[in-house]
């Protein structure tokens, strides 16, 4: 951390300067490692069309947390996690053997897992206040140990990306060819299903629950349309993300707005501006 | 059964072939294929024909390894032995989405090789598809985006996908689905030339029974199982193909 510090010194901004404002640099510094895992993770999300379901995965998220400070876990975000993890694995089995229509699926676990986890939170009269930093997020009080969980999260990420982004991109374009060359679709969805859960959930209390998912659709939603092949494409999502979340933070420490709103809307002008550019 | 009508059809006889004996398959309760077996030689291109719901797919599936199956599906190369075939499969042309940010190259490198494809694709690679795509003439389709490919022009490039790497038999699920008149003639030709070049043997389900005598060397005819083998002509002419077709006779499908 030191060495950011020092790094971000070098700005020209009044908060960068050395010896206060630590928790503005700290933002920047998560805010850096989240937008490009959001990036990422978008392509294969739009690609798959699953925006509906990230978005499902948030409410299942905040289940998660409600159920892990009922039983008073080590920290509710571990319980939060495994929740969202089970989540995952279920809707994934459910939607490849269900023959109900993916979107259906989605909104049946997406409002029991919502109902689930108000139905917690209010129980023996409990004040749902406590929960409303989750709604919003704050990128504001993230720690240096938190940022390193999350660099190391990207580093899981980048790794999956090597490793299987041909056969995701394959099981999402083309189900029966992708069988037909020995690629296993369901464990592709899965293992991108738990690995959507588990950024989600550990984003939320950063970015708030009412906006992350557009972090993990507009990214990607934009540059599908300007990008005419995956390196453009996954080189538009990161970039897209990194500058609008920049942006978002500034904006948001200059005139005291959510920093996850300010992002969001950020990346809907940038989606705007790929449509306008859109080629053609 | 085994049928055994044709010459072509007596057992693989030392020949490069594939070989079906007994084989059924069945999801839950549904017995969807009996008893199906027939010879399929190297360098022969061979017309499956059927009703809707005869079982093409799912007999697809099961010589792909993709539903399990009863009886045998063996392969033997020219020099006898037996082996798992290297099978290629060219699925039924899908509808890309037209906004998918995905090029021809990078399908070539999702489904054929190691290179994650989002990062830059060495020069090797590329050269590489254009070789593959070459054989089905479609190495200048490489940096368009699959959404703008024509049905004629996906077909090709899902074809020389299904040839990398080479396989033993090519499977083609209604190529000529779609196609027109043009786009028929040659993908027709092409299929002619593939199995002359690499001794291919090619296995397509078609519902257009009018082109099967210019380019079948044997024509299946399945529901459930076997009902008919042999050349187009006598596929064409024998009791169980009008009895399958017999209400759509006289509209002129034959």
């Amino acid at each position: 951390m030191e060495l950011w510090y020092s790094l971000i010194s070098l700005l020209p901004f009044e908060w960068a300067q050395p010896g206060h404002m630590f928790f503005m640099k700290n933002a920047l510094l998560a805010v850096l490692v989240i937008a490009p895992l959001f990036g990422l993770l978008s392509t294969m999300v739009v690609q798959s069309r699953m925006s509906f379901f990230s978005d499902a995965l948030g409410h299942s998220a905040f289940t998660g947390i409600a159920i892990g400070s009922l039983c008073g876990l080590w920290a509710p975000m571990g319980a939060a996690v495994i929740f969202a993890l089970a989540f995952a694995l279920l809707f994934t089995l459910i939607r490849r053997k269900s023959a109900l229509a993916s979107d259906t699926v989605i909104g049946v676990f997406s409002s029991s897992a919502v109902a689930l986890g108000i139905f917690i939170a209010t129980l023996n009269g409990g004040s749902f206040t406590r929960f409303n930093s989750l709604l919003v997020g704050d990128i504001l009080s993230v720690k240096p140990s938190e940022i390193a969980l999350l660099a190391a999260i990207l580093a899981v990420v980048l790794i999956l990306w090597i490793c299987a982004c041909n056969t995701l991109l394959l099981s999402a374009l083309h189900p029966a060819l992708a069988d037909s060359r020995g690629v296993r679709v369901l464990w592709q969805e899965a293992v991108l299903n738990c690995s959507i859960a588990v950024v989600v959930t550990l984003s939320m209390t950063w970015i708030g629950l009412l906006v992350i998912n557009s972090l993990l659709v507009l990214p990607a939603a934009a540059a599908r349309n300007l990008a005419r092949n995956m390196r453009q494409y996954h080189l538009f999502s990161v970039l897209g993300a990194v500058v609008c979340a920049l942006a978002g933070l500034m904006t948001s420490y200059y005139i005291g707005a959510s920093a996850g709103a300010a992002i969001t809307l950020y990346l809907a002008g940038a989606f705007t501006l790929s449509m306008i550019l859109r080629r053609k | 059964m085994s049928v055994h009508k044709h010459e072509n059809c007596n057992g693989c006889e030392g020949l490069c072939c594939l070989e079906l004996q007994n084989v059924g398959v069945s999801v839950g309760d549904a017995e969807l294929l009996h008893d199906v077996g027939f010879h399929l030689h190297c360098g022969e291109i061979a017309a499956l024909i059927g009703p809707n719901g005869a079982g093409k797919s799912s007999l697809f599936k099961a010589i792909l390894g993709q539903l399990p199956h009863s009886g045998s599906i063996r392969f033997q190369r020219s020099d006898g032995k037996k082996s798992r075939p290297v099978i290629g499969y060219v699925p039924q042309s899908p509808a890309f989405d037209r906004s998918d940010p995905v090029s021809v190259l990078d399908l070539f490198i999702a489904a054929a090789q190691d290179w994650p494809v989002f990062l830059p694709i060495p020069q090797k690679l590329r050269d590489r598809a254009v070789e593959c795509l070459a054989r089905t003439h479609a190495e200048g389709l490489l940096d368009k985006r699959l959404g703008a490919l024509s049905g004629g022009e996906l077909q090709r490039v899902l074809m020389a996908l299904a040839l990398e790497p080479l396989p033993h038999i090519l499977i083609l699920d209604e190529p000529l689905s779609g196609v027109d008149v043009e786009g028929e003639r040659q993908l027709l030709d092409m299929l002619d030339e593939l199995r002359d070049k690499y001794d291919l043997s090619i296995l397509l389900s078609t519902h257009d029974f009018a082109t099967l005598e210019s380019f079948a060397d044997k024509v299946i005819l399945l529901r459930s199982t076997v009902l008919a083998v042999g050349t187009p002509t006598e596929v064409l002419s024998s009791p169980a193909f009008r009895e399958t077709f017999h209400l759509r006779l006289g509209k002129g499908a034959v």
